[in-house]
């Protein structure tokens, strides 16, 4: 650790990781009840396990995005972080909010939680991923602005990078579309057109910028490759995402209510979505063939690489799939959305966070060659059993969005929701198998944590 | 191919191509935002129908159920529940509503349960005025058939 005030990224690891493993607990739990209807009912209703595991990806990430800023930033504008303080504060104030908003969706019913956090005076809960009440929802505009401005003063004051341009950018970004979760207007339809603006611009747009910078900072430190060859890789591919992702927008407008042009508009713009994803393959591996060190953090790189690989499946491949308008009319709403939405916030985001924690954490537990050997190896175990399971989750879920596609949208031998999903039964239970595989994972990931390290030093580099 | 591109062109082409993108879809929103009130029929949005997406959200509804394609897949899509349940009359609808609502949870073993939401017979009718409503909106022939 070079600045003392990268510390201040510890926490926020280590709350994002738990936070993970509720989110991942209470995808079995849903995962369970999508078969066995009435496993934890009326205890725990589906909208409610849904709330929790949803909310739980965001925060986790989010705390994986603030932790890997507050560890890179000090590094690469030579100097310590603005405010560690505040950091700190920060920290707990979004811990507390994000605790207290679970309890909430788990300990009181929604219509009575509506009522207590004054949704009657701005109405903006109930909506997908945006469920938070008021409070919550102010409360992250403040920690948000907080670490907003920790970091820029922190650029401020030191060595500009095209790192932290890229970064700062996406982080603006995502203040400014988080803007519109305030915003409900009456009609249904005005309702989901402004809800996608903080939704898609999120995933497919601003946080692909905070995911090229944080690639970026890890490749340029376990590869040793010249940052100028770096940056390049870099604004090409938040090029790409920009000009493919903004517009990509139009793919969510086919069959909303909104006017015919983005049907050939998100059409074509996402077509070139999985572009630069694709580009985010041939920079980690073409960096990682060209590394002019021999780092003894392996796993860094091999997240680094699983990243790019898996966000490219994710976001790319099975974005395409159902992103074409024909395609989409028959895929709209199944399970087909599903599979790409897991594997996609799993193979981009969630994998960022575990690439800059498996690179950053043996350095703030004062390893800066990484962890032992034995560690790694088993920590490269659980990088592969996450990674099965979330393919064979994805696999499950695209088929059972197959079947729901022909049982109830194709042909004249039509059935309901419910029969099809019955039929689906089965493939739910593969799913869940695959859950569970996931969730040993994640365990196999914390326990390679506690590996002892041995006593002997380890060569230096 | 990344050889014959240099840094300043890659960063240009993001500065350049990111403002192009921003600056179309920009104009673009305001267009659609100027067409959504006569593609969802605005007009006939009453007080009973805001009513009813309040209580929609309220008791996060889109927690299991998809409106017109969008949010969970855990329940059947409620955009054409008007004509599936329904057949198109309003106030058949609305005595299905009315039946359905109170019943909940079914008591079927191991089938998906809807719980029970205590709603009066006024805010079953404004849920009923708000899906009705949605069944209208023009969102290009979605969705394919009346199953959902």
């Amino acid at each position: 650790m070079k600045y003392t005030s990268q510390a201040v990224a510890k926490p926020y690891f280590i709350f994002a990781l738990t936070l993970l493993a509720g989110e991942i607990l209470f995808g079995i739990l849903m995962g369970i009840q999508y078969v066995w209807g009435d496993f934890l009912f009326p205890l725990i209703p589906f909208n409610v396990l849904r709330m929790v595991h949803t909310n739980l990806l965001i925060v986790t990430l989010l705390f994986g995005f603030m932790g890997a800023t507050y560890y890179l930033i000090p590094e690469e504008t030579e100097s310590e972080l603005w405010s560690p303080k505040l950091a700190i504060i920060t920290f707990w104030i979004f811990a507390a909010a994000g605790v207290a908003t679970i309890l909430g969706y788990l300990f009181v019913p929604y219509a009575t939680l509506t009522e207590w956090t004054f949704n009657n005076l701005l109405p903006t809960m109930g909506r997908e991923f945006l469920e938070q009440p008021l409070p919550t929802k102010v409360g992250i505009v403040i920690v948000v602005l907080s670490y907003i401005l920790n970091t820029a003063m922190t650029i401020l004051k030191g060595r500009r990078t095209v790192i932290t341009t890229v970064l700062l950018t996406g982080l603006l970004g995502l203040a400014v579309f988080f803007l519109f979760a305030f915003y409900v207007p009456d009609n249904l339809i005005q309702d989901k057109f402004f809800w996608w603006f903080t939704v898609h611009l999120w995933v497919e747009a601003t946080w692909e910028l905070i995911l090229g910078a944080i690639l970026a900072f890890v490749l340029i430190k376990v590869t040793g490759v010249d940052r100028e060859h770096i940056d390049k890789w870099l604004y090409l591919i938040i090029a790409m995402t920009m000009v493919s992702g903004i517009l990509g927008t139009g793919h969510h407008f086919f069959y909303m209510g909104a006017p015919e042009y983005w049907l050939w508009i998100g059409s074509i713009s996402s077509a070139v979505e999985p572009l630069p994803f694709l580009l985010m393959i041939l920079f980690a591996f073409t960096m990682a063939r060209e590394r002019k060190i021999e780092h003894k953090n392996k796993m860094a790189l091999t997240w680094a690489k699983g990243t790019a690989v898996m966000a490219f499946l994710g976001a790319g491949v099975w974005g395409f799939f159902h992103t074409l308008a024909p395609v989409n009319m028959y895929t709209h709403g199944t399970q087909l959305t599903a599979a790409h939405g897991h594997l996609s916030f799993y193979g981009a985001y969630v994998m960022i966070v575990f690439t800059v924690i498996s690179y950053a954490m043996p350095i703030l537990r004062g390893r800066p060659y990484g962890n032992c050997a034995k560690a790694q190896k088993v920590e490269l175990a659980s990088f592969w059993m996450m990674n099965i399971g979330m393919v064979g989750l994805t696999l499950a879920l695209s088929i059972a969005g197959l079947v729901q596609i022909f049982d109830q949208r194709v042909g004249t031998n039509l059935i309901g929701f419910m029969d099809s999903q019955e039929s689906i039964a089965g493939i739910y239970m593969v799913r869940l198998a695959f859950g569970f595989l996931v969730f040993t994972g994640l365990l196999t990931y914390f326990y390679s944590f506690f590996v002892k390290e041995p006593a002997v030093e380890p060569a230096k580099v | 191919m990344t050889e014959r591109i240099t840094k300043s062109m890659a960063k240009n082409i993001y500065y350049g191509g990111g403002t192009f993108a921003l600056m179309i879809f920009i104009a673009l929103s305001f267009d659609t935002v100027h067409q959504i009130p006569k593609r969802s029929n605005q007009q006939n949005m009453t007080a009973s129908v805001v009513a009813g997406k309040k209580l929609w959200e309220a008791n996060d509804c889109v927690g299991c159920h998809t409106l017109i394609g969008e949010g969970a897949y855990y329940a059947p899509e409620l955009m054409n529940v008007f004509q599936r349940r329904g057949g198109g009359d309003e106030g058949a609808f609305k005595a299905y509503m009315q039946g359905w609502m109170a019943a909940q949870p079914l008591d079927t073993p191991n089938r998906r349960k809807m719980p029970q939401f205590h709603l009066t017979d006024k805010e079953v009718n404004n849920l009923a005025d708000f899906l009705i409503w949605t069944s209208k909106v023009n969102a290009n022939e979605w969705p394919p058939t009346i199953e959902g």
